[in-house]
Protein backbone atom coordinates (compact mmCIF):
# COMPACT_ATOMS: atom_id res chain seq x y z
CA UNK A 1 0.00 0.00 0.00
CA UNK A 2 2.78 2.38 0.98
CA UNK A 3 4.63 1.41 -2.17
CA UNK A 4 1.51 2.07 -4.22
CA UNK A 5 1.05 5.55 -2.73
CA UNK A 6 4.60 6.53 -3.67
CA UNK A 7 4.47 5.06 -7.18
CA UNK A 8 4.35 7.34 -10.24
CA UNK A 9 1.28 5.48 -11.46
CA UNK A 10 -0.69 6.59 -8.41
CA UNK A 11 0.34 10.21 -8.74
CA UNK A 12 -0.41 10.29 -12.45
CA UNK A 13 -3.88 8.91 -11.70
CA UNK A 14 -4.43 11.43 -8.93
CA UNK A 15 -3.25 14.28 -11.17
CA UNK A 16 -5.65 13.19 -13.88
CA UNK A 17 -8.63 13.35 -11.51
CA UNK A 18 -7.59 16.68 -9.97
CA UNK A 19 -7.11 18.32 -13.37
CA UNK A 20 -10.50 17.03 -14.46
CA UNK A 21 -12.20 18.44 -11.34
CA UNK A 22 -10.48 21.81 -11.66
CA UNK A 23 -11.46 22.19 -15.33
CA UNK A 24 -15.01 21.20 -14.49
CA UNK A 25 -15.18 23.73 -11.64
CA UNK A 26 -13.83 26.49 -13.87
CA UNK A 27 -16.25 25.57 -16.62
CA UNK A 28 -19.23 25.54 -14.29
CA UNK A 29 -18.37 28.92 -12.78
CA UNK A 30 -17.52 30.53 -16.08
CA UNK A 31 -21.13 31.43 -16.72
CA UNK A 32 -21.25 33.66 -13.67
CA UNK A 33 -17.92 35.25 -14.54
CA UNK A 34 -18.79 36.09 -18.10
CA UNK A 35 -21.10 38.80 -19.26
CA UNK A 36 -24.07 37.65 -21.36
CA UNK A 37 -22.69 39.82 -24.18
CA UNK A 38 -19.82 37.35 -24.47
CA UNK A 39 -22.18 34.78 -25.91
CA UNK A 40 -24.01 37.14 -28.23
CA UNK A 41 -21.72 36.74 -31.29
CA UNK A 42 -21.86 32.95 -31.02
CA UNK A 43 -25.63 33.03 -30.86
CA UNK A 44 -25.79 35.29 -33.89
CA UNK A 45 -23.50 32.91 -35.74
CA UNK A 46 -25.77 29.95 -34.90
CA UNK A 47 -28.75 31.99 -36.04
CA UNK A 48 -27.02 32.81 -39.30
CA UNK A 49 -26.39 29.14 -39.89
CA UNK A 50 -30.10 28.48 -39.58
CA UNK A 51 -30.20 27.01 -36.06
CA UNK A 52 -32.14 28.25 -33.11
CA UNK A 53 -30.08 30.73 -31.16
CA UNK A 54 -30.44 28.77 -27.89
CA UNK A 55 -28.81 25.71 -29.34
CA UNK A 56 -25.45 26.54 -27.81
CA UNK A 57 -24.33 23.99 -25.22
CA UNK A 58 -22.39 25.41 -22.33
CA UNK A 59 -20.76 23.64 -19.48
CA UNK A 60 -21.83 26.51 -17.25
CA UNK A 61 -25.28 24.87 -17.18
CA UNK A 62 -23.81 21.90 -15.28
CA UNK A 63 -23.47 22.10 -11.50
CA UNK A 64 -19.94 22.68 -10.24
CA UNK A 65 -18.08 19.95 -8.34
CA UNK A 66 -18.03 22.09 -5.21
CA UNK A 67 -21.83 22.33 -5.35
CA UNK A 68 -22.10 18.62 -6.01
CA UNK A 69 -19.93 17.87 -3.01
CA UNK A 70 -22.11 20.08 -0.82
CA UNK A 71 -25.26 18.34 -2.05
CA UNK A 72 -23.60 15.00 -1.49
CA UNK A 73 -22.69 15.77 2.10
CA UNK A 74 -26.26 16.90 2.69
CA UNK A 75 -27.68 13.75 1.19
CA UNK A 76 -25.32 11.41 3.09
CA UNK A 77 -27.40 11.82 6.21
CA UNK A 78 -30.66 10.95 4.49
CA UNK A 79 -31.86 7.36 4.75
CA UNK A 80 -33.54 7.71 1.35
CA UNK A 81 -30.17 8.04 -0.37
CA UNK A 82 -28.84 4.90 1.23
CA UNK A 83 -32.13 3.16 0.54
CA UNK A 84 -31.54 3.93 -3.14
CA UNK A 85 -28.10 2.38 -2.97
CA UNK A 86 -29.48 -0.67 -1.29
CA UNK A 87 -32.34 -1.08 -3.76
CA UNK A 88 -30.10 -0.81 -6.84
CA UNK A 89 -27.45 -3.09 -5.38
CA UNK A 90 -30.12 -5.60 -4.43
CA UNK A 91 -31.59 -5.61 -7.93
CA UNK A 92 -28.21 -5.82 -9.63
CA UNK A 93 -27.05 -8.67 -7.44
CA UNK A 94 -30.37 -10.50 -7.76
CA UNK A 95 -30.41 -10.24 -11.54
CA UNK A 96 -26.71 -10.95 -11.85
CA UNK A 97 -26.71 -14.01 -9.61
CA UNK A 98 -29.79 -15.38 -11.39
CA UNK A 99 -28.01 -14.80 -14.71
CA UNK A 100 -24.98 -16.76 -13.48
CA UNK A 101 -27.07 -19.58 -12.02
CA UNK A 102 -29.05 -20.02 -15.22
CA UNK A 103 -26.55 -18.75 -17.80
CA UNK A 104 -23.50 -20.86 -16.88
CA UNK A 105 -25.27 -24.26 -16.97
CA UNK A 106 -27.19 -23.20 -20.07
CA UNK A 107 -24.01 -22.12 -21.87
CA UNK A 108 -22.23 -25.32 -20.87
CA UNK A 109 -25.17 -27.41 -22.05
CA UNK A 110 -25.12 -25.64 -25.42
CA UNK A 111 -21.39 -26.32 -25.65
CA UNK A 112 -21.35 -30.02 -24.78
CA UNK A 113 -24.61 -31.32 -26.19
CA UNK A 114 -25.47 -31.16 -29.85
CA UNK A 115 -29.14 -31.76 -29.01
CA UNK A 116 -29.23 -28.91 -26.47
CA UNK A 117 -27.50 -26.65 -28.98
CA UNK A 118 -29.93 -27.57 -31.73
CA UNK A 119 -32.97 -26.91 -29.56
CA UNK A 120 -31.78 -24.00 -27.43
CA UNK A 121 -29.51 -21.93 -29.61
CA UNK A 122 -31.84 -20.66 -32.38
CA UNK A 123 -34.35 -19.23 -29.88
CA UNK A 124 -31.52 -17.77 -27.86
CA UNK A 125 -30.05 -16.09 -30.92
CA UNK A 126 -33.40 -14.57 -31.90
CA UNK A 127 -34.00 -13.15 -28.42
CA UNK A 128 -30.44 -11.94 -27.90
CA UNK A 129 -30.52 -8.83 -30.12
CA UNK A 130 -33.57 -7.47 -28.25
CA UNK A 131 -32.18 -4.82 -25.89
CA UNK A 132 -33.12 -5.48 -22.25
CA UNK A 133 -34.83 -2.08 -22.05
CA UNK A 134 -37.23 -3.10 -24.80
CA UNK A 135 -38.45 -5.70 -22.34
CA UNK A 136 -39.52 -3.11 -19.73
CA UNK A 137 -43.20 -2.73 -20.68
CA UNK A 138 -43.72 -6.43 -21.32
CA UNK A 139 -42.03 -7.41 -18.12
CA UNK A 140 -44.05 -4.90 -16.05
CA UNK A 141 -47.18 -6.53 -17.44
CA UNK A 142 -45.86 -10.06 -16.92
CA UNK A 143 -44.29 -9.97 -13.47
CA UNK A 144 -46.61 -9.56 -10.49
CA UNK A 145 -44.45 -6.96 -8.74
CA UNK A 146 -42.41 -4.10 -10.09
CA UNK A 147 -39.48 -5.37 -8.10
CA UNK A 148 -39.47 -8.64 -10.01
CA UNK A 149 -39.90 -6.80 -13.30
CA UNK A 150 -36.79 -4.66 -12.73
CA UNK A 151 -34.76 -7.62 -11.49
CA UNK A 152 -35.77 -9.59 -14.56
CA UNK A 153 -34.54 -6.84 -16.85
CA UNK A 154 -31.24 -6.69 -14.99
CA UNK A 155 -31.04 -10.45 -15.35
CA UNK A 156 -31.43 -10.16 -19.13
CA UNK A 157 -28.60 -7.63 -19.26
CA UNK A 158 -26.09 -10.11 -17.85
CA UNK A 159 -27.60 -13.36 -19.12
CA UNK A 160 -26.79 -13.12 -22.83
CA UNK A 161 -23.21 -12.03 -22.27
CA UNK A 162 -22.56 -14.82 -19.79
CA UNK A 163 -24.06 -17.51 -22.03
CA UNK A 164 -22.14 -16.36 -25.11
CA UNK A 165 -18.87 -16.24 -23.18
CA UNK A 166 -19.36 -19.65 -21.57
CA UNK A 167 -20.27 -21.19 -24.91
CA UNK A 168 -17.33 -19.62 -26.71
CA UNK A 169 -14.95 -20.46 -23.88
CA UNK A 170 -15.97 -24.11 -23.70
CA UNK A 171 -15.73 -24.46 -27.48
CA UNK A 172 -12.26 -22.99 -27.68
CA UNK A 173 -10.70 -25.52 -25.31
CA UNK A 174 -7.81 -27.19 -27.12
CA UNK A 175 -8.91 -30.54 -28.54
CA UNK A 176 -5.67 -32.10 -27.30
CA UNK A 177 -6.87 -31.69 -23.72
CA UNK A 178 -9.87 -33.87 -24.52
CA UNK A 179 -7.72 -36.39 -26.35
CA UNK A 180 -5.21 -36.55 -23.52
CA UNK A 181 -7.99 -36.97 -20.95
CA UNK A 182 -9.70 -39.67 -23.02
CA UNK A 183 -6.46 -41.58 -23.49
CA UNK A 184 -5.83 -41.58 -19.76
CA UNK A 185 -9.19 -43.20 -19.16
CA UNK A 186 -11.47 -40.28 -18.28
CA UNK A 187 -15.21 -40.82 -18.37
CA UNK A 188 -17.39 -38.14 -19.96
CA UNK A 189 -18.40 -36.82 -16.55
CA UNK A 190 -14.75 -36.71 -15.48
CA UNK A 191 -13.84 -34.76 -18.62
CA UNK A 192 -16.66 -32.33 -17.96
CA UNK A 193 -15.67 -31.80 -14.34
CA UNK A 194 -11.90 -31.66 -14.72
CA UNK A 195 -11.35 -30.35 -18.25
CA UNK A 196 -14.38 -28.46 -19.57
CA UNK A 197 -15.31 -26.71 -16.34
CA UNK A 198 -11.85 -25.39 -15.41
CA UNK A 199 -11.10 -24.72 -19.08
CA UNK A 200 -14.19 -22.51 -19.28
CA UNK A 201 -13.63 -20.71 -15.97
CA UNK A 202 -11.56 -17.84 -17.44
CA UNK A 203 -14.35 -17.14 -19.94
CA UNK A 204 -16.94 -17.32 -17.16
CA UNK A 205 -14.99 -14.68 -15.26
CA UNK A 206 -14.68 -12.41 -18.31
CA UNK A 207 -18.34 -12.89 -19.24
CA UNK A 208 -19.41 -12.08 -15.69
CA UNK A 209 -17.31 -8.93 -15.59
CA UNK A 210 -18.82 -7.66 -18.84
CA UNK A 211 -22.27 -8.78 -17.72
CA UNK A 212 -21.90 -6.91 -14.44
CA UNK A 213 -21.20 -3.68 -16.34
CA UNK A 214 -24.30 -4.12 -18.47
CA UNK A 215 -26.34 -4.90 -15.37
CA UNK A 216 -25.62 -1.46 -13.91
CA UNK A 217 -26.47 0.26 -17.19
CA UNK A 218 -29.74 -1.60 -17.37
CA UNK A 219 -30.89 -1.28 -13.76
CA UNK A 220 -30.62 2.50 -13.79
CA UNK A 221 -32.58 2.85 -17.00
CA UNK A 222 -35.19 0.37 -15.81
CA UNK A 223 -35.65 2.30 -12.57
CA UNK A 224 -36.04 5.57 -14.46
CA UNK A 225 -38.65 4.17 -16.81
CA UNK A 226 -40.64 2.20 -14.29
CA UNK A 227 -40.59 4.78 -11.54
CA UNK A 228 -38.41 2.50 -9.50
CA UNK A 229 -41.26 0.96 -7.57
CA UNK A 230 -40.90 3.63 -4.93
CA UNK A 231 -43.66 3.85 -2.36
CA UNK A 232 -43.14 7.45 -1.35
CA UNK A 233 -41.87 10.19 -3.60
CA UNK A 234 -38.12 10.15 -3.96
CA UNK A 235 -37.45 7.39 -1.47
CA UNK A 236 -36.38 3.82 -2.12
CA UNK A 237 -36.58 3.82 -5.88
CA UNK A 238 -32.96 2.93 -6.49
CA UNK A 239 -30.16 5.15 -7.78
CA UNK A 240 -31.72 5.43 -11.23
CA UNK A 241 -34.89 6.77 -9.76
CA UNK A 242 -32.86 8.99 -7.44
CA UNK A 243 -31.39 10.70 -10.52
CA UNK A 244 -34.72 10.97 -12.26
CA UNK A 245 -36.41 12.33 -9.17
CA UNK A 246 -33.66 14.91 -8.69
CA UNK A 247 -34.14 16.02 -12.27
CA UNK A 248 -37.90 16.32 -11.87
CA UNK A 249 -37.42 18.10 -8.53
CA UNK A 250 -34.91 20.50 -10.08
CA UNK A 251 -31.97 19.75 -7.76
CA UNK A 252 -29.33 19.48 -10.43
CA UNK A 253 -26.48 18.89 -7.99
CA UNK A 254 -28.20 15.71 -6.86
CA UNK A 255 -28.32 14.40 -10.42
CA UNK A 256 -24.54 14.43 -10.47
CA UNK A 257 -24.43 12.92 -6.98
CA UNK A 258 -26.54 10.03 -8.30
CA UNK A 259 -24.34 9.61 -11.37
CA UNK A 260 -21.14 9.45 -9.35
CA UNK A 261 -22.78 7.06 -6.88
CA UNK A 262 -23.54 4.67 -9.71
CA UNK A 263 -19.94 4.96 -10.89
CA UNK A 264 -18.72 4.03 -7.43
CA UNK A 265 -21.23 1.18 -7.07
CA UNK A 266 -20.20 -0.23 -10.45
CA UNK A 267 -16.55 0.03 -9.53
CA UNK A 268 -17.12 -1.79 -6.23
CA UNK A 269 -18.98 -4.64 -7.90
CA UNK A 270 -16.35 -4.99 -10.63
CA UNK A 271 -13.58 -5.10 -8.04
CA UNK A 272 -15.42 -7.77 -6.06
CA UNK A 273 -15.83 -9.78 -9.23
CA UNK A 274 -12.19 -9.39 -10.25
CA UNK A 275 -11.15 -10.55 -6.82
CA UNK A 276 -13.43 -13.58 -6.99
CA UNK A 277 -12.16 -14.28 -10.52
CA UNK A 278 -8.53 -14.23 -9.45
CA UNK A 279 -9.40 -16.58 -6.63
CA UNK A 280 -11.20 -18.99 -8.97
CA UNK A 281 -8.46 -19.08 -11.62
CA UNK A 282 -5.16 -19.06 -9.71
CA UNK A 283 -3.22 -20.46 -12.67
CA UNK A 284 -3.73 -17.25 -14.65
CA UNK A 285 -1.78 -14.93 -12.36
CA UNK A 286 1.51 -16.63 -12.91
CA UNK A 287 4.92 -15.60 -11.63
CA UNK B 1 15.70 -52.29 -4.25
CA UNK B 2 13.04 -49.87 -3.19
CA UNK B 3 12.53 -48.84 -6.78
CA UNK B 4 11.30 -52.21 -7.92
CA UNK B 5 8.61 -52.24 -5.26
CA UNK B 6 7.35 -48.83 -6.39
CA UNK B 7 7.46 -49.39 -10.10
CA UNK B 8 4.75 -51.50 -11.66
CA UNK B 9 5.99 -54.11 -14.07
CA UNK B 10 6.41 -52.76 -17.58
CA UNK B 11 4.81 -54.86 -20.30
CA UNK B 12 5.90 -53.47 -23.66
CA UNK B 13 3.47 -53.90 -26.52
CA UNK B 14 3.87 -54.24 -30.24
CA UNK B 15 1.84 -52.38 -32.84
CA UNK B 16 1.30 -53.67 -36.35
CA UNK B 17 -0.05 -51.27 -38.95
CA UNK B 18 -1.36 -53.08 -41.99
CA UNK B 19 -2.44 -51.48 -45.24
CA UNK B 20 -3.83 -48.42 -43.48
CA UNK B 21 -5.37 -45.63 -45.52
CA UNK B 22 -7.01 -42.47 -44.27
CA UNK B 23 -8.74 -39.89 -46.39
CA UNK B 24 -10.77 -36.82 -45.52
CA UNK B 25 -13.55 -34.95 -47.24
CA UNK B 26 -16.52 -35.75 -49.44
CA UNK B 27 -16.13 -37.97 -52.48
CA UNK B 28 -15.19 -35.43 -55.16
CA UNK B 29 -12.81 -33.50 -52.92
CA UNK B 30 -11.38 -36.53 -51.20
CA UNK B 31 -7.86 -36.10 -49.96
CA UNK B 32 -5.78 -39.17 -49.24
CA UNK B 33 -3.48 -38.37 -46.36
CA UNK B 34 -2.29 -41.89 -45.62
CA UNK B 35 -2.28 -44.50 -48.37
CA UNK B 36 -1.77 -48.22 -47.93
CA UNK B 37 0.72 -47.70 -45.15
CA UNK B 38 2.23 -50.70 -43.37
CA UNK B 39 4.88 -50.86 -40.68
CA UNK B 40 5.61 -52.36 -37.32
CA UNK B 41 6.41 -50.70 -34.02
CA UNK B 42 8.56 -53.41 -32.50
CA UNK B 43 8.30 -54.53 -28.91
CA UNK B 44 10.65 -52.83 -26.44
CA UNK B 45 12.25 -50.73 -29.15
CA UNK B 46 12.43 -47.04 -29.84
CA UNK B 47 11.03 -46.50 -33.30
CA UNK B 48 11.44 -43.03 -34.76
CA UNK B 49 9.41 -41.81 -37.68
CA UNK B 50 10.98 -39.03 -39.79
CA UNK B 51 9.28 -37.23 -42.57
CA UNK B 52 8.89 -33.72 -43.93
CA UNK B 53 6.44 -31.52 -42.06
CA UNK B 54 2.90 -31.82 -43.29
CA UNK B 55 3.42 -35.36 -44.54
CA UNK B 56 0.62 -36.87 -42.50
CA UNK B 57 2.57 -38.02 -39.45
CA UNK B 58 0.10 -36.40 -37.08
CA UNK B 59 -2.76 -38.17 -38.84
CA UNK B 60 -1.00 -41.48 -38.30
CA UNK B 61 -0.64 -40.63 -34.62
CA UNK B 62 -4.34 -39.90 -34.28
CA UNK B 63 -5.02 -43.30 -35.83
CA UNK B 64 -2.56 -45.10 -33.56
CA UNK B 65 -3.99 -43.38 -30.51
CA UNK B 66 -7.51 -44.31 -31.57
CA UNK B 67 -8.84 -40.73 -31.81
CA UNK B 68 -9.76 -41.51 -35.41
CA UNK B 69 -10.39 -44.69 -37.37
CA UNK B 70 -8.59 -45.62 -40.59
CA UNK B 71 -10.64 -45.62 -43.79
CA UNK B 72 -9.03 -48.92 -44.72
CA UNK B 73 -6.64 -51.41 -43.18
CA UNK B 74 -6.06 -52.34 -39.58
CA UNK B 75 -3.99 -51.34 -36.60
CA UNK B 76 -3.29 -54.08 -34.07
CA UNK B 77 -1.80 -53.76 -30.60
CA UNK B 78 -0.54 -57.22 -29.58
CA UNK B 79 -3.04 -58.71 -31.99
CA UNK B 80 -6.02 -56.71 -30.70
CA UNK B 81 -7.54 -54.12 -33.07
CA UNK B 82 -7.31 -50.48 -32.00
CA UNK B 83 -10.81 -48.98 -31.81
CA UNK B 84 -10.71 -46.22 -29.21
CA UNK B 85 -8.31 -44.14 -27.11
CA UNK B 86 -6.74 -46.10 -24.30
CA UNK B 87 -4.08 -45.81 -21.63
CA UNK B 88 -2.22 -48.57 -23.47
CA UNK B 89 -1.29 -46.14 -26.24
CA UNK B 90 -0.59 -42.78 -24.65
CA UNK B 91 0.32 -39.72 -26.67
CA UNK B 92 2.73 -37.02 -25.58
CA UNK B 93 1.69 -34.09 -27.71
CA UNK B 94 3.52 -31.43 -29.69
CA UNK B 95 4.21 -28.34 -27.63
CA UNK B 96 2.43 -29.32 -24.42
CA UNK B 97 -0.98 -30.62 -23.48
CA UNK B 98 -0.56 -30.34 -19.72
CA UNK B 99 -3.76 -29.01 -18.19
CA UNK B 100 -2.93 -25.37 -17.39
CA UNK B 101 -5.38 -25.32 -14.49
CA UNK B 102 -3.70 -28.18 -12.61
CA UNK B 103 -0.44 -28.17 -10.70
CA UNK B 104 2.39 -30.42 -11.83
CA UNK B 105 1.42 -32.97 -9.21
CA UNK B 106 -2.26 -33.02 -10.17
CA UNK B 107 -1.33 -33.27 -13.83
CA UNK B 108 0.85 -36.30 -13.15
CA UNK B 109 -1.90 -37.96 -11.12
CA UNK B 110 -4.58 -37.25 -13.73
CA UNK B 111 -4.66 -40.76 -15.17
CA UNK B 112 -4.95 -42.79 -11.94
CA UNK B 113 -7.49 -40.29 -10.59
CA UNK B 114 -9.59 -40.47 -13.77
CA UNK B 115 -9.76 -44.24 -13.57
CA UNK B 116 -10.42 -44.24 -9.84
CA UNK B 117 -7.13 -46.02 -9.20
CA UNK B 118 -5.62 -43.56 -6.78
CA UNK B 119 -3.96 -45.96 -4.35
CA UNK B 120 -0.95 -45.76 -2.09
CA UNK B 121 1.07 -47.49 -4.79
CA UNK B 122 0.10 -45.02 -7.49
CA UNK B 123 0.89 -42.10 -5.17
CA UNK B 124 4.29 -43.62 -4.49
CA UNK B 125 4.86 -44.20 -8.17
CA UNK B 126 3.85 -40.60 -8.87
CA UNK B 127 6.33 -39.42 -6.26
CA UNK B 128 8.99 -41.61 -7.83
CA UNK B 129 8.30 -40.20 -11.30
CA UNK B 130 8.25 -36.63 -10.00
CA UNK B 131 11.75 -37.22 -8.66
CA UNK B 132 12.76 -38.99 -11.84
CA UNK B 133 11.88 -35.97 -13.96
CA UNK B 134 13.48 -33.67 -11.39
CA UNK B 135 10.42 -31.58 -10.61
CA UNK B 136 10.07 -32.16 -6.85
CA UNK B 137 10.38 -28.45 -6.20
CA UNK B 138 7.80 -27.63 -8.87
CA UNK B 139 5.21 -30.02 -7.53
CA UNK B 140 2.68 -27.29 -6.69
CA UNK B 141 3.45 -24.99 -9.62
CA UNK B 142 1.16 -24.59 -12.59
CA UNK B 143 2.41 -25.48 -16.10
CA UNK B 144 2.59 -21.78 -16.98
CA UNK B 145 5.21 -21.37 -14.28
CA UNK B 146 7.47 -24.09 -15.70
CA UNK B 147 10.06 -23.67 -18.44
CA UNK B 148 9.55 -25.43 -21.77
CA UNK B 149 11.88 -28.28 -20.85
CA UNK B 150 10.20 -28.80 -17.48
CA UNK B 151 6.79 -28.93 -19.13
CA UNK B 152 7.95 -31.72 -21.46
CA UNK B 153 9.37 -33.63 -18.51
CA UNK B 154 6.17 -33.24 -16.55
CA UNK B 155 4.25 -34.52 -19.53
CA UNK B 156 6.53 -37.56 -19.81
CA UNK B 157 5.81 -38.32 -16.16
CA UNK B 158 2.08 -37.84 -16.69
CA UNK B 159 2.22 -40.44 -19.45
CA UNK B 160 4.51 -42.89 -17.68
CA UNK B 161 2.38 -43.12 -14.54
CA UNK B 162 -0.25 -44.87 -16.64
CA UNK B 163 2.31 -47.50 -17.57
CA UNK B 164 1.28 -47.64 -21.24
CA UNK B 165 2.20 -50.58 -23.43
CA UNK B 166 3.29 -48.11 -26.12
CA UNK B 167 4.30 -44.48 -25.63
CA UNK B 168 3.60 -42.31 -28.65
CA UNK B 169 5.50 -39.03 -28.81
CA UNK B 170 4.45 -36.46 -31.40
CA UNK B 171 7.40 -34.11 -31.93
CA UNK B 172 7.61 -33.68 -28.18
CA UNK B 173 10.67 -31.42 -28.20
CA UNK B 174 9.55 -29.11 -30.94
CA UNK B 175 9.77 -25.46 -30.03
CA UNK B 176 12.50 -25.90 -27.45
CA UNK B 177 15.73 -23.97 -27.89
CA UNK B 178 18.70 -25.96 -29.26
CA UNK B 179 20.45 -26.30 -25.92
CA UNK B 180 17.38 -27.54 -24.02
CA UNK B 181 16.49 -29.81 -26.89
CA UNK B 182 19.83 -31.61 -26.76
CA UNK B 183 19.56 -31.98 -23.01
CA UNK B 184 16.09 -33.42 -23.47
CA UNK B 185 17.44 -35.95 -26.02
CA UNK B 186 19.99 -37.23 -23.56
CA UNK B 187 17.46 -37.23 -20.76
CA UNK B 188 14.80 -39.01 -22.77
CA UNK B 189 17.29 -41.59 -24.12
CA UNK B 190 18.31 -42.41 -20.55
CA UNK B 191 14.68 -42.84 -19.51
CA UNK B 192 14.14 -45.19 -22.42
CA UNK B 193 17.28 -47.20 -21.72
CA UNK B 194 16.20 -47.70 -18.11
CA UNK B 195 12.73 -48.99 -18.96
CA UNK B 196 12.85 -50.37 -22.48
CA UNK B 197 9.24 -49.56 -23.10
CA UNK B 198 7.93 -49.65 -26.64
CA UNK B 199 8.33 -46.06 -27.80
CA UNK B 200 7.12 -44.48 -31.01
CA UNK B 201 8.68 -41.10 -31.61
CA UNK B 202 7.73 -38.80 -34.45
CA UNK B 203 9.97 -35.98 -35.59
CA UNK B 204 11.15 -33.91 -38.54
CA UNK B 205 14.66 -33.68 -37.15
CA UNK B 206 17.13 -36.24 -38.52
CA UNK B 207 19.78 -35.58 -35.86
CA UNK B 208 17.13 -36.29 -33.24
CA UNK B 209 16.11 -39.47 -35.04
CA UNK B 210 19.64 -40.84 -35.36
CA UNK B 211 20.53 -40.05 -31.78
CA UNK B 212 17.42 -41.66 -30.26
CA UNK B 213 16.31 -44.47 -32.53
CA UNK B 214 16.68 -48.22 -32.61
CA UNK B 215 14.83 -48.15 -35.89
CA UNK B 216 14.06 -45.21 -38.18
CA UNK B 217 11.04 -45.19 -40.45
CA UNK B 218 11.60 -42.71 -43.28
CA UNK B 219 8.28 -41.48 -44.60
CA UNK B 220 7.20 -40.28 -48.00
CA UNK B 221 5.41 -37.05 -48.60
CA UNK B 222 1.64 -37.00 -48.66
CA UNK B 223 -0.02 -39.50 -49.03
CA UNK B 224 2.08 -41.07 -46.31
CA UNK B 225 3.87 -44.37 -46.82
CA UNK B 226 7.03 -45.85 -45.38
CA UNK B 227 9.92 -45.34 -47.84
CA UNK B 228 12.64 -47.08 -45.87
CA UNK B 229 13.38 -48.72 -42.54
CA UNK B 230 16.88 -48.10 -41.19
CA UNK B 231 18.20 -50.13 -38.26
CA UNK B 232 20.31 -47.85 -36.07
CA UNK B 233 22.89 -50.16 -34.56
CA UNK B 234 24.85 -47.53 -32.64
CA UNK B 235 25.71 -48.79 -29.14
CA UNK B 236 23.85 -47.42 -26.13
CA UNK B 237 24.19 -45.30 -24.09
CA UNK B 238 25.00 -42.86 -26.85
CA UNK B 239 26.88 -39.61 -26.57
CA UNK B 240 25.68 -36.46 -28.24
CA UNK B 241 29.06 -35.98 -29.94
CA UNK B 242 28.62 -39.35 -31.66
CA UNK B 243 25.93 -38.17 -33.95
CA UNK B 244 28.20 -35.43 -35.25
CA UNK B 245 31.46 -37.40 -35.45
CA UNK B 246 30.66 -41.09 -35.70
CA UNK B 247 30.95 -42.40 -39.30
CA UNK B 248 28.16 -44.92 -38.93
CA UNK B 249 25.83 -42.22 -37.62
CA UNK B 250 26.72 -39.97 -40.54
CA UNK B 251 26.09 -42.81 -42.98
CA UNK B 252 22.64 -43.33 -41.54
CA UNK B 253 21.96 -39.63 -41.73
CA UNK B 254 23.01 -39.48 -45.36
CA UNK B 255 20.95 -42.54 -46.20
CA UNK B 256 17.83 -40.99 -44.64
CA UNK B 257 18.54 -37.64 -46.24
CA UNK B 258 18.89 -39.03 -49.74
CA UNK B 259 15.49 -40.71 -49.43
CA UNK B 260 13.91 -37.56 -48.05
CA UNK B 261 15.59 -35.53 -50.76
CA UNK B 262 14.16 -37.73 -53.50
CA UNK B 263 10.78 -37.45 -51.78
CA UNK B 264 11.06 -33.70 -51.58
CA UNK B 265 12.09 -33.34 -55.20
CA UNK B 266 9.09 -35.40 -56.23
CA UNK B 267 6.69 -33.20 -54.31
CA UNK B 268 8.65 -30.12 -55.33
CA UNK B 269 7.81 -30.90 -58.92
CA UNK B 270 4.20 -31.12 -57.73
CA UNK B 271 4.52 -27.76 -56.05
CA UNK B 272 5.30 -28.35 -52.38
CA UNK B 273 7.88 -25.75 -51.51
CA UNK B 274 7.92 -26.68 -47.82
CA UNK B 275 9.39 -30.08 -48.64
CA UNK B 276 12.19 -28.59 -50.73
CA UNK B 277 13.04 -26.00 -48.08
CA UNK B 278 13.26 -28.74 -45.52
CA UNK B 279 15.90 -30.68 -47.43
CA UNK B 280 17.81 -27.56 -48.48
CA UNK B 281 18.20 -26.55 -44.86
CA UNK B 282 19.55 -29.98 -44.03
CA UNK B 283 22.01 -30.10 -46.88
CA UNK B 284 23.40 -26.75 -45.80
CA UNK B 285 23.81 -28.00 -42.27
CA UNK B 286 25.50 -31.20 -43.46
CA UNK B 287 28.03 -29.31 -45.60
CA UNK B 288 28.92 -27.06 -42.65
CA UNK B 289 29.64 -30.02 -40.38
Amino acid sequence: MKKFLSSPAFWRGALSIVVFLVLWEIGARSKAWMAPEFFAPFKELLGAMGFKKDYLPWIGAVPAPSGVLKAWVAVLGQPGYWQSWYMSMFRVMGGFIAAMLIGIPFGLALAVSRVAHGIGFPTFEVLRPIPPLAWVPASIIFWPTQELAITFITFLGAFYTIVINVLGGARSIDVRYFQAAQSMGSSNWDIFRRVILPGTLPSIVVGSAVGMGITWEVVVAAEMISGGGSQQAGVGGGLGFFIWNSYVGGSYEQIVVGMISIGIAGFISSELLRWAGRYATPWLKLR
Amino acid sequence: MAETSIRPKIIPGEIVVEGVSKSYGATQFRKEVVQDCSFKIERAKLTVMVGPSGCGKSTLIRLLAGFEQPTEGSILLDGEPVTEPSRDRLVVFQETALFPWMTTWDNILYGPRARGELSRESLQFGEFLLNKVGLQEFRDKYPGQLSGGMQRRAELARAMINNPKVMILDEPFRGLDAMTKELMWEYYARLYEENRRTNFFVTTDIDEAVFLADRILVMSNIPTQVRAVIEVDLPRPRKLLDIFENDRANDIKKQALSILHAEAMRSFSRGSKAAADFVDAYLKRASRA
